[in-house]
């Protein structure tokens, strides 16, 4: 039996329902995979292209330029170990924003979980991140890093990665269909957001009595994290990754809950 | 276990007025909150709070829907009858009442919503059918079926955005009708492609509800309302007007919108149509000139439509149906069939359609009158359902028969008896 009563208090997250419609997942998701490079001329190309592009600059201006340094690790390889999971952190946000208004016409028309929208859209970034690691080993590979023991550690990483990608693009997908204005600081957003991120630089950089301010960007451990695992340099497991790991899992619950009360009434704001 | 698939109590839905069309910006409620301490501080002195202007959209519909019930819901349009399928298809939530529902719902509230342009028709099958709550395995198994069903073998394998409107409808109708809901919502689905796609659909609707599944009609076609359902809901101002068997409430409702005066008059603010077309009036004359709703079967009468063209148009069409008070199409007909006077080209002006029709024909009863007219028979211009209703008078009954004959005709038909030779 299903009840439909007003839009007041908390919803609960029904995860039977979610299983039950768990294919619409995976059609959505390979909707938006599928969709995105069907009209180009070089098609996933661009998932290579994107990352190689953004790491030769990085290279040339805060490598040799900058001089920042890199953990004893090649320049190149550590630039593209910063942004790849930025890449899929800031594609998330920025779809998933969107995700909701673009999908709209079917959402004024069709009841589903909602919730899936803005999930496909992080989905369908994972998938080119996957693809762009391909690259990532191929550059290790030829600059001769060794692979250490931490790469095992690897999924939990990209587990965390994903988790606060998400909470970050439920609050703002469902904040966006009632005040548009979100669209157009995501943006904005993603810029700062690279920047208090260990992307270009490494976090060793940060002056010590600064870390714990740092330390709040969940950003910070998923990268730094994603270097340890694969060069076995910085800090892994730690008092700070445990921190940052809280403040995703309540970004991602908090999103969830935000996104559920709000989307009953989604409809009445998109028209 | 009860045999009821839904029930509604109090069901309500407002609308904050605009909320619809406008969504907030930032801006606007940061100001609000810096605004109110300032207000609240002058409160008191100050203009009375502006009442908040919304409207009731649904207001306090309850109602019972048996299990294998087919239930037709009527009314003006804004009167309520897409949102409250809207409420019951969980698309959004009431503002206050609940409705329970025992089993699968699956709404068609709109033919071919989450077709992406750039897939194939294939591959929409599959996101269609997940969108519309179906499993994989389930897509699989009806695939050769969906596609059958709507005539497209040969495409399938085509981006829909090289469909014609006529195809994409097809296959869109065709993997909402395979969904297999215990209760299936449809909204004016049957409004769209061509007669005989929609005699498909209407088929296909009848075979859902006699397999027993319940099924809610929201639809303008009353013949088909009467035609499909044994209920129905006449909503209007947001409310339950009236419910019973379809037949009555069909009847209700023409009875209620008909004029009794023969004659519809429209300013130009309010007139169907649109920038090309407005309907000023729609009129019965009887054999005398005279303008009458009450009408004998025994002579000719007429429909006149009077209308401007506010440009030149070639294709155009105007025309009418009728229903008889049981929602069952009589006939239609337009202004086309005028070889002559419809030919090529009318140049802007104020006309008036008129078409004569015979006498011993219809049958005694209430009729409603509905005007439309189209573009070359594709793009429908305007509709203006039951803009009419006028009775016929059987003044001279066939034959010695004393009560009214069945049917919706009634005309002297040519017999002879023979007696065979030898017999």
């Amino acid at each position: 039996m299903t009840r439909i009563k007003p839009a007041k208090g908390w919803a609960a997250i029904n995860l039977s329902e979610l299983w039950e419609y768990r294919d619409l997942l995976y059609f959505l998701t390979w909707r938006d995979v599928k969709v995105r490079y069907k009209q180009t001329a070089i098609g996933v190309a661009w998932v290579l292209l994107q990352p190689l592009a953004l790491m030769g600059i990085f290279t040339l201006f805060f490598g040799r330029l900058a001089k920042i340094p890199s953990d004893g690790i090649p320049y190149p390889v550590f630039a593209l170990a910063g942004v790849l999971p930025w890449q899929l952190f800031s594609r998330t946000i920025t779809d998933s924003t969107d995700s909701l208004i673009t999908d709209q016409r079917l959402i004024t028309k069709v009841y589903f979980p909602r919730l899936f929208v803005p999930t496909a859209s992080s989905l369908a970034a994972l998938i080119d991140f996957g693809i762009s690691m391909v690259l990532l080993f191929l550059f290790m590979f030829f600059m001769r890093t060794r692979l250490e023991a931490t790469i095992l550690w690897l999924p939990v990483f990209v587990m965390l990665m994903v988790i606060t990608a998400l909470g970050v693009g439920y609050w703002l997908a469902a904040l966006n269909v009632e005040y548009r204005d979100v669209m157009y600081t995501v943006p904005f957003l993603n810029q700062v957001w690279m920047f208090i991120t260990p992307v270009v630089y490494p976090s060793s950089l940060v002056p010590a009595r600064w870390r714990l301010v740092y330390g709040l960007n969940p950003m910070v451990s998923v990268v730094e994290g994603f270097r340890w695992c694969l060069f076995g340099v910085g800090s892994g497991p730690s008092p700070m990754l445990f921190f940052s790991a809280a403040i995703s899992l309540a970004l991602f619950a908090s999103g969830i809950l935000w996104f559920r009360n709000r989307e009953r009434t989604f409809v009445d704001s998109l028209g | 276990m009860s045999d009821i698939a839904i029930r509604a109590v109090g069901l309500s839905k407002k609308y904050r007025i605009g909320q619809r069309v406008k969504y907030k910006a930032l801006r606007d409620v940061v100001a609000g909150a810096v605004g109110a301490p300032m207000r609240w501080l002058r409160r008191g002195s100050q203009e009375p709070k502006e009442p908040e202007r919304s409207i009731w959209a649904l207001k306090d519909v309850s109602f019972d829907i048996g299990h294998g019930e087919t239930v037709g819901i009527i009314g003006r349009n804004g009167a309520g009858k897409s949102t409250l399928l809207k409420l019951l298809s969980r698309i959004t939530a009431p503002s206050s009442g609940e409705a329970r529902i025992f089993g699968r719902v699956g709404s068609l509230l709109e033919v071919g919503t989450g077709f992406h342009p750039e897939l194939t028709g294939r591959e929409n099958i599959f996101l269609n059918g997940a969108i519309l709550g179906m499993r994989k395995r389930e897509i699989e198994r009806k695939l050769d079926e969906i596609i059958d069903f709507a005539e497209i073998e040969k495409f399938i394998d085509t981006p829909v955005k090289h469909y014609s409107s006529g195809m994409y409808v097809r296959l869109a109708f065709s993997v909402a009708a395979h969904l297999e809901p215990e209760i299936l919502v449809v909204d004016e689905v049957l409004a769209v492609g061509d007669i005989g796609f929609q005699k498909k659909c209407l088929g296909k609707l009848s075979d859902i509800s006699s397999e027993g599944r319940t099924v809610l009609l929201v639809s303008h076609n009353l013949s088909a309302v009467s035609r499909l359902c044994r209920k129905a809901f006449w909503i209007d101002g947001g409310q339950l007007n009236l419910v019973g068997t379809a037949g009555e409430v069909v009847g209700a409702y023409l009875a209620h919108g008909r004029s009794h005066t023969g004659e519809a008059r429209w300013n130009y603010e309010e007139a169907p149509g649109d920038d090309r077309v407005r309907l000023r009036a729609v009129r019965i004359v009887d054999g005398d000139g005279e303008t009458s709703h009450v009408l004998d079967n025994t002579h000719p009468f007429f429909v006149e439509l009077e209308y401007d063209l506010l440009r030149d148009l070639s294709g155009f069409q105007i025309g009418f149906w009728l229903l008889t008070a049981e929602g069952t199409t009589v006939f239609v007909s337009g202004d086309r069939e005028d070889v002559e006077g419809a030919a090529g080209l009318r140049m802007r002006g104020r006309y008036t359609s008129r078409c004569k029709v015979p006498g011993f024909l219809l049958n005694s009863g209430e009729y409603s009158l509905s005007a439309a007219s189209d573009m070359r028979g594709s793009e429908i211009i305007f509709v203006k359902e039951n803009a009419l209703g006028f009775t016929i008078e059987l003044t001279q009954i066939p034959l010695h028969s004393q009560a009214r004959p069945s049917g919706i005709l009634s005309m002297p038909l040519e017999w002879k008896i023979s007696k065979e030779q030898g017999g």
